[in-house]
């Protein structure tokens, strides 16, 4: 147990743990110990009936398993309770502001689970007869129609699962391009230094080399270096706007003029559409290609780290060598276009980047989104998450240094840094400190041009009142840490957990448990 | 609007603190020419559940379901009865709603439960380690690909026949960037893999063999041989498993010594979905770890001794090291995995065994039944839940037809095979616990009337 040795908050539960004797259990109350299914679990238990009866088969040759797997099992009262109190142990959107810059963590609408839950779209494999699918081509249809009409572009391809995929999609479409035309000398991708680290891992992995490229002042893409260094060599640049900064490209066009004029594509991370759905096209901004995180500005659940769905769309230059497969309207119905029957019409198609057809369970999601909040509802979405960004930047820029504060307004992301802050102090105090007051930390150290960097990213869908109390809290707790509260130093104090010690973890890896894993890491 | 809790008293009162005399004012940075005043074109104006909900109804309507009749789809996505706490569970918003677990204090409902998902998988897959999920199991043998290129420095990658054509294209169109040479082939219509062949394949440039167990005909076989070939030229054993609900009644493909082990997770808490979102398997050898993609959840102790879980090894990953990472992946799974482990201590090794030994004696009723109609030849001698019959004619527009009668008959091969004329008579035919004797007869009777 923790014992408060600071003398911070003489009245907060933790300073009484002096005089309340550890519980029997380890619990209290209502914040539960669970220990692991290989603890609690035996392989004789299950919680699954089976027809009774004997089952004889013999068609496994010398193949028949006989070594134990050593799964445990859990009957269904047990299981529902491990996984009930697991789950307590995280925080969600559903318990309060999730304020992770860049990834967008919104309310996640119901409706849109009841719908992917219609039998009609849940309980459809993917390679039935395609007469036997209309409603679901149909939905990646109309799905992809309004992901064009949005974005103002020519195409979209739906199958990348998330949105790296979805980069590496974009990225390879240029690839094919160049090559069609016979411009393999084209190896360098210029990234921002702001850029999301999928960024350059795309890049690379598609073959090409990765140069930065600085940021000015301001916080905006160096477009004078950009342009300067293009050239025959350059395929091309991966850039993100509103960029990861919070802030938007003005000289989005004039950079993209440039890079078409010596011969590269422009490639748009699209992770922050959600700043400017319903108001900005990137279309009119000259981009090639551009994915669409639909776990971001289409609201379909992170699930603690996905599913994901990542679809790309294109200009008119690069639709040609999109993936298959697609879903294409041919008289009353559609069809699936996949690599064996694209034939003549889609020759330059780079190929398939993965089984089946994309997240159809994140398509069903998505569309209902659209459909609730329809061509008012997407642009006031955009319009709330600015504003809301906006007040969360203009209420603390007093408190918090923030270093793009004068760069005009932010779009869907405020940016501060820890400077200011007491020797000794820095980000990971504040994000820790907010843990204690009931909040989710906003990103830290990213992007990697703020020094301790903070990007704080309330959404839409935040009232007023939360944003209040939002700002009440990381007021307070930067402020203590201005002040050197020690204090913050051993945050979160009221967590599930205390300050996991991640050398130990990277040092001694410990990835299955095994009988002796507790003794191990315990040494 | 239900999901925009702002009135318009809030956003007048904000945008005052702010200093903007309109929301416009927040757009200042957008150029004049990109700035979209009108309408979204074409797009109605926001819309109630109710109408919501019976656009989204219809559409579901116009498609024919696994659970309309009898069914028989296979050939990488499975068609499981999940208990009905599983989808409950995964429900629940601290799951649901939750980001990746960065902020690890706050996460170890996730992160415990990632740990468990990593050591369920490893043991299944007989692997040492398992990472926290991939996309799905077509992304993830691709994956293991590269791996198996940074292991081992070579770039010749050896696909079996019997690998899902699907992955194999997705491996084809991953080389052509990544300049990996692929040796590839299809399948033919014998009981015998081709794992002879790939044997005499392997040579000093050989990076890796990749072999799908069950294969995309249903066919399993001892890897043992191929594995110790493999390892005598310094090559790398994958394997590729479709359909984990098989390793409750067969021998792992690390207990075969595979060097690492990749599979598709959705029979077991996902349901069929129409493709995805999946979740990929990926497990290997201790000493390959640091070339693994993707995350894992490590146990550790906080500050004041407790054990507790974080995502470790991060030095791998995009975030970290950028153009050097393993991969580029980011999000993965991990809802899927979530559903997956669940389940998977819903049944546990006994409920596990128990489910596989109700698949394969389904399959082998199934499979005797059907030989029995005239004209058609049972392809396999072995397999687990899954097998391939020759029905002497072409089967993608028999499948068709047995449609209109409400049977969903198969996989044919002419659907993942267009090019490949000897294989159009190929029928692939998947059993599970959900398919009953009467959907076996139903099958087998409307395909001995389309034969006749």
């Amino acid at each position: 147990m923790s014992i408060n040795q600071s003398g911070w908050r003489p009245t907060s539960p933790d300073a009484a743990q002096g005089d309340v004797p550890a519980s029997f259990t380890g619990n209290k109350a209502l914040m539960l110990e669970e220990r692991l299914i290989f603890e609690i679990g035996s392989t004789d238990t299950t919680g699954v009936d089976f027809a009774e009866g004997d089952v004889a088969g013999s068609r496994l040759g010398n193949l028949t398993r006989k070594a134990s797997i050593g799964l445990p099992g859990l009957a269904e009262p047990e299981a529902v309770r491990h996984y009930t109190r697991l789950s307590r142990q995280n925080y969600a959107i559903d318990l309060g502001l999730f304020p992770l810059g860049s990834c967008t963590m919104k309310h996640n609408p119901r409706l849109n689970e009841k719908m992917a839950r219609l039998p009609g779209f849940a309980d459809v494999h993917p390679l039935q007869p395609t007469d036997t699918v209309q409603g679901a081509l149909a939905v990646i249809h109309e799905l992809a129609h309004w992901l064009v009409t949005l974005t103002g572009m020519a195409s979209v391809a739906m199958s990348p699962k998330a949105g790296a995929h979805g980069e590496l999609c974009g990225i390879l479409a240029i690839k094919a391009a160049l090559a069609k035309r016979g411009d393999t000398d084209r190896r360098v991708i210029l990234v921002p230094e702001s850029a999301h680290g999928t960024n350059p891992a795309t890049a690379a992995f598609a073959g090409f080399s990765v140069e930065d490229i600085p940021a000015t002042d301001e916080g905006r893409v160096d477009s004078a270096a950009l342009i300067a260094r293009l050239g025959p060599d350059v395929a091309g640049v991966m850039i993100t706007n509103p960029n990861t900064c919070g802030l938007f490209e003005r000289d989005m066009k004039a950079i993209s003029d440039a890079v078409h004029a010596a011969g590269g594509y422009v490639y748009c991370d699209g992770a922050n559409f959600n700043a400017i759905v319903g108001r900005v096209r990137p279309g009119d901004l000259g981009i090639d290609a551009m994915h669409i995180n639909l776990h971001k500005t289409f609201s379909t659940p992170h699930g603690g780290g996905g599913p994901g769905s990542g679809p790309v769309v294109f200009s008119d230059a690069l639709t040609p060598f999109a993936p298959l497969p697609f879903v294409e309207k041919q008289g009353d119905g559609f069809v699936l276009i996949e690599e064996e029957t694209a034939g003549e019409h889609h020759a330059s198609s780079f190929g398939r980047m993965v089984a089946f057809h994309g997240q159809m369970g994140m398509f069903t999601r998505a569309l209902t989104y659209i459909l609730s909040h329809g061509a008012d509802g997407l642009r006031q979405v955009a319009e709330d998450a600015v504003l809301n960004a906006n007040y969360i930047l203009r209420s603390l820029d007093t408190t918090l240094d923030a270093p793009f504060g004068n760069s005009g307004p932010c779009m869907h992301e405020a940016l501060f840094s820890d400077d200011g802050l007491a020797e000794g102090f820095s980000t990971i105090d504040i994000a820790k400190g907010l843990i204690d007051e009931g909040f989710h930390p906003m990103t830290m150290y990213f992007p990697l041009v703020v020094h301790g960097a903070m990007l704080v990213e309330p959404t839409e869908t935040e009232s007023k009142a939360a944003l209040d109390q939002f700002i009440g809290a990381l007021r307070s707790v930067a402020e203590r840490a201005k002040a050197g509260d020690q204090a913050l130093k051993s945050a979160p104090h009221f967590a599930p957990r205390s300050r996991l010690d991640e050398t130990l973890a990277a040092r001694k890896p410990v990835l299955v448990w095994k009988e002796t894993a507790l003794a191990v890491a315990a040494e | 609007m239900r999901y925009l809790p702002l009135t318009p008293a809030d956003r007048h009162e904000m945008l005052g603190v702010i200093g903007a005399a309109s929301i416009d004012d927040l757009f200042v940075d957008v150029p004049d020419a990109a700035r979209l005043d009108g309408p979204i074109h074409g797009l109605p104006m926001h819309a109630s559940e109710m109408a919501v909900e019976r656009h989204m109804t219809a559409l579901a309507r116009q498609n024919m379901t696994a659970g309309d009749g009898p069914f028989f789809l296979g050939c990488g996505a499975y068609k499981h009865h999940v208990p009905a706490s599983v989808d409950h569970l995964i429900q629940r918003g601290e799951f649901l709603t939750a980001y990746t677990p960065y902020q690890p204090e706050i996460a170890q409902g996730t992160l415990q439960m990632l740990f468990e998902f990593q050591t369920q998988v490893a043991r299944m897959l007989g692997t040492d380690v398992a990472n926290a999920s991939m996309y799905d199991g077509s992304t993830a043998c691709w994956e293991a690909i590269g791996m198996a290129r940074r292991i081992t420095r070579r770039g010749k990658a050896i696909l079996s026949s019997g690998l899902h054509p699907h992955y194999v294209s997705v491996a084809r169109t991953m080389a052509k960037y990544t300049g990996d040479a692929l040796v590839t082939a299809t399948p033919t219509l014998t009981a015998d893999t081709d794992i002879d062949t790939l044997i005499a394949q392997i040579d000093d440039d050989t990076s890796c063999v990749v072999v799908q167990y069950p294969d995309i005909l249903g066919r399993i076989a001892d890897l043992t041989p191929l594995a110790d070939a493999c390892h005598a030229k310094k090559a790398l054993l994958i394997a590729v498993v479709t359909e984990p609900v098989a390793m409750g009644a067969i021998r792992s493909p690390g207990e075969m010594d595979a060097d690492i082990v990749v599979g598709e997770g959705q029979s077991i808490g996902v349901g069929l979905q129409f493709g995805g979102p999946y979740v990929g398997l990926m497990g290997c050898k201790d000493k390959y770890i640091r070339q693994m993609p993707g995350r894992f959840c490590g146990e550790t102790v906080d500050a004041d001794g407790r054990r507790g879980f974080v995502l470790t090894l991060s030095t791998r990953e995009q975030h970290i090291r950028r153009e050097k990472a393993t991969s580029n992946i980011c999000t993965n799974s991990g809802l899927c995995a979530l559903a997956f482990s669940i389940h998977m201590t819903l049944l546990g090794e006994a409920g596990l065994r128990r489910l596989a030994a109700i698949n394969h004696a389904g399959a082998c009723r199934a499979a005797d039944r059907l030989s029995r109609i005239p004209g058609v030849r049972l392809v396999n001698d072995l397999f687990f839940n899954e097998f391939t019959i020759d029905l002497g004619k072409e089967a993608r527009p028999i499948v068709r037809a047995l449609a209109d009668k409400g049977i969903l008959a198969g996989v044919s091969l002419g659907r993942l095979y267009p090019a490949a004329d000897a294989l159009a008579t190929g029928l692939v035919v998947a059993v599970t616990e959900t398919t009953s004797e009467a959907d076996v007869e139903a099958l087998a009777t409307a395909l001995q009337e389309e034969l006749a």
